[in-house]
């Protein structure tokens, strides 16, 4: 195989890794809405820790799109 | 195809040439220039905003009372009373993330925050913070953070190998979170707007279906700015968690 075909598909398996942050995203929010709606009053104390887990969970999928710039061009 | 490239935003280019010194390269390149910019713009317009200091604020005195007020109540919601004297260092660190990514929204503005080398630095100035404050107040009681107490005996042969390594880790996700999101957004904007320009050179089909690609960047120009202010708050509020287990390691 010619080897930029190959770092052109290493590229694109490499941003698979959008897919689980996305389910994580997903997760954490809808989680975040349900506990909000059933008790308003304690979710603004929350929202800290609801951005926080977003950027811890976020980085993972960000991780793929580095190691994909790193194929592509590193 | 220079034009339309998407990374060539990110290259490096020296604005001016000086001399090395010392074996430092002095050279001026437009990172550094945008660096320079952004410092200036969020020392001298903070000057300028509270220069007065009127007891009925201003409207740019009240911008910068905002600013001011909102990182006051994180630094002390998180840290306590004890973590006022890191405020300086959290709102630097704030105002500098933050204007650095505004103005590497305007066209032609170079982004300095989507190097690595720069994000890295800033990350490596929070956690050397973190282990200097940490060692100087608790001394080796410090490592207390790598052993949670209360746990079976033999589960510290596991949670303390992780807690290194997590604790380590930590300047690194710092840099590359920032780093990768500035760097993927401006990536997207970039190639929307190399569909608009290959699509409108395709007669009046192609200047019409044009709108939708500006349409999407439009949008995504929109979310870069909400990025830009997530992730500034992101990096201050890990720096200020970091530092409150500096302050009091045993979890």
């Amino acid at each position: 195989m010619e080897i930029e075909a190959a770092k052109q598909i290493g590229a694109g398996i490499a941003a698979i890794a959008l897919g689980g942050a996305g389910m994580g995203l997903g997760t954490i929010f809808g989680n975040y809405l349900t506990g909000a709606l059933r008790n308003p009053s304690a979710a603004p104390g929350q929202f800290t820790n609801l951005l926080i887990g977003f950027a811890l969970t976020e980085f993972t999928g960000l991780l793929g799109f580095v190691v994909a710039m790193i194929i592509l061009f590193g | 195809m220079l034009s339309t490239d998407p990374m060539h935003q990110f290259v490096v280019q020296p604005l001016v040439e000086l001399p090395t010194v010392f074996g430092i390269d002095l050279t001026i390149t437009n990172a550094a220039f945008f660096m320079i910019v952004t410092a200036l713009l969020s020392s001298l317009g903070l000057i300028l905003m509270t220069g007065r200091g009127a007891m009925v604020p201003t409207r740019s005195q009240s911008i910068a009372e905002l600013l001011y007020g909102f990182v006051a109540d994180m630094v002390r919601s998180i840290m306590g009373e004890e973590g006022r004297k890191f405020f300086p260092y959290v709102f630097t660190l704030f105002t500098f993330i933050l204007v650095a990514n505004l103005i590497g929204l305007f066209p032609g503005v170079y982004t300095v925050t989507s190097q690595l080398v720069v994000t890295f630095a800033l990350a490596l100035m929070s956690f050397s913070l973190v282990l200097i404050t940490g060692f100087a107040k608790n001394g080796f009681g410090f490592l207390k953070l790598f052993a949670p107490a209360g746990l079976p005996f033999v589960m510290y042969f596991l949670i303390v190998p992780i807690e290194i390594i997590s604790f380590l880790s930590r300047p690194f996700s710092l840099a590359i979170r920032l780093f990768a999101n500035m760097m993927a957004g401006h990536t997207l904007l970039k190639l929307f707007g190399g569909f608009v320009l290959s699509l409108s050179s395709l007669g009046a089909v192609g200047i019409f279906a044009s709108i939708m690609p500006l349409a999407v960047a439009t949008a995504v120009t929109a979310l870069e700015i909400m990025i830009a202010g997530l992730q500034t708050y992101v990096f201050a509020v890990l720096t200020c968690i970091y530092l409150n287990d500096a302050l009091h390691p045993s979890h």
